[in-house]
């Protein structure tokens, strides 16, 4: 391995921990009922989304050594739960391991 | 310091039915495991999870140093993944500002922004007088950095006994929970097209840029959904 795993682990904390700063530093005057706050509220979601459309379909890890119509599917196949479980996290996320390790192992 | 009633009480939201939990300890089991495969220590991997505390960060150091990328090139590309806490932290810490707070409590308590702890918060910030609110805040941190400590700790030791087929099941269980948490919180119409727009947005970009597309679709996205929900009264 190149380079120092402690620097790297610092680095990466580093990086990390900037974007928490600078939001705390930046908000301090925001009003919670102010249209920035609305706005920076929808950028959450929407960054997070983007985030997680990206994990599925492009993934980085273990992830991407399934086809990508499994990944799809299992997804999918979640979501349809958690509707018509009212709701429910548990059966959809439990299930999404069992339904991922399944496939994978098999097609 | 820290209200210890208020800090409890925000410390055991993660036992609730809905508590991100076994999402996040899914997670961190996996990257435990990873961790030991790619030849870190256990005091190591603890050090990393402890202190960078966000998993898609954890996961690009991981890449970075089996194909053995430079430090400059890790910390850019996990500041472009992470940098979608800085707009999670804004709309986050107003609701929790008080006066009698001290300053510098905010810029330790901003460590545990990340996607579990900030949706716990999210739910519940209203139901917790605005005088107390860091310090739940703070409690509902702790228990789920704990989760994440102890879950490393758990891959880390488990890692020879996971098979392929295991570690891709585990990698699957957090982004499903919180796909689920994203439709869940659909409730306006600002809110479902930011998540809808979001990760469409997200997609596309990638074509553009795979390291921007997260940041460029999310702002797209975001003010797009704002601007919409706007115009049609939320």
């Amino acid at each position: 391995m190149a380079i120092n795993i402690l620097l790297a682990i610092l680095a990466t904390s580093f990086a990390t921990y900037i974007s928490r700063f600078l939001g705390v530093l930046t908000s301090k005057k925001i009003k919670e009922t102010s249209k920035v706050f609305k706005w920076f509220d929808c950028l959450a979601y929407s960054t997070l989304s983007a985030l997680l459309a990206k994990i599925v379909i492009f993934p980085a890890g273990a992830l991407a050594e399934v086809d990508y119509f499994i990944r799809f599917i299992v997804v999918l196949i979640c979501l349809v739960i958690f509707l018509i479980s009212k709701k429910n996290f548990v059966y959809p996320t439990v299930l999404s391991a069992l339904l991922l390790t399944l496939l994978s192992s098999n097609f | 310091m820290i209200n210890t009633k208020f800090f409890l009480k925000g410390f055991f939201c993660i036992k609730s039915v809905n508590s991100p939990a076994i999402a996040l300890a899914a997670g961190f089991i996996a990257i435990g495991a990873l961790f030991k495969s790619i030849g870190l220590n256990i005091q190591e991997s603890i050090f990393s999870t402890f202190l960078t505390y966000a998993m898609p960060g954890s996961l690009i150091m991981a890449e970075s140093l089996i194909v053995g990328a430079s430090l400059l090139n890790i910390f850019f590309a996990v500041w472009l993944v992470n940098a979608r806490l800085y707009p999670m932290t804004v709309s986050l810490f107003p609701l929790l500002t008080h006066k009698s707070q001290p300053r510098l409590k905010y810029y330790l308590a901003c460590h545990f922004v990340a996607v579990s702890a900030w949706l716990i918060m999210k739910e519940n910030y209203k139901s917790v007088e605005r005088k107390y609110r860091l310090d739940y805040w703070i409690g509902i941190g702790v228990a789920n950095l704990s989760v994440a400590v102890i879950a490393t700790v758990f891959g880390f030791f488990i890692a020879d006994y996971l098979s392929k087929d295991m570690m891709i099941g585990l990698a699957i269980v957090n982004p499903v929970y919180f796909i689920c948490v994203m439709v869940g919180a659909m409730k306006t119409i600002q809110m479902s097209l930011a998540v809808i727009l979001g990760s469409l947005f997200g997609i596309l970009f990638y074509f553009i840029s795979p390291e921007w597309c997260i940041l460029f679709g999310g702002l797209t996205a975001g003010t797009l959904a704002f601007f919409i929900g706007e115009i049609n009264g939320n």
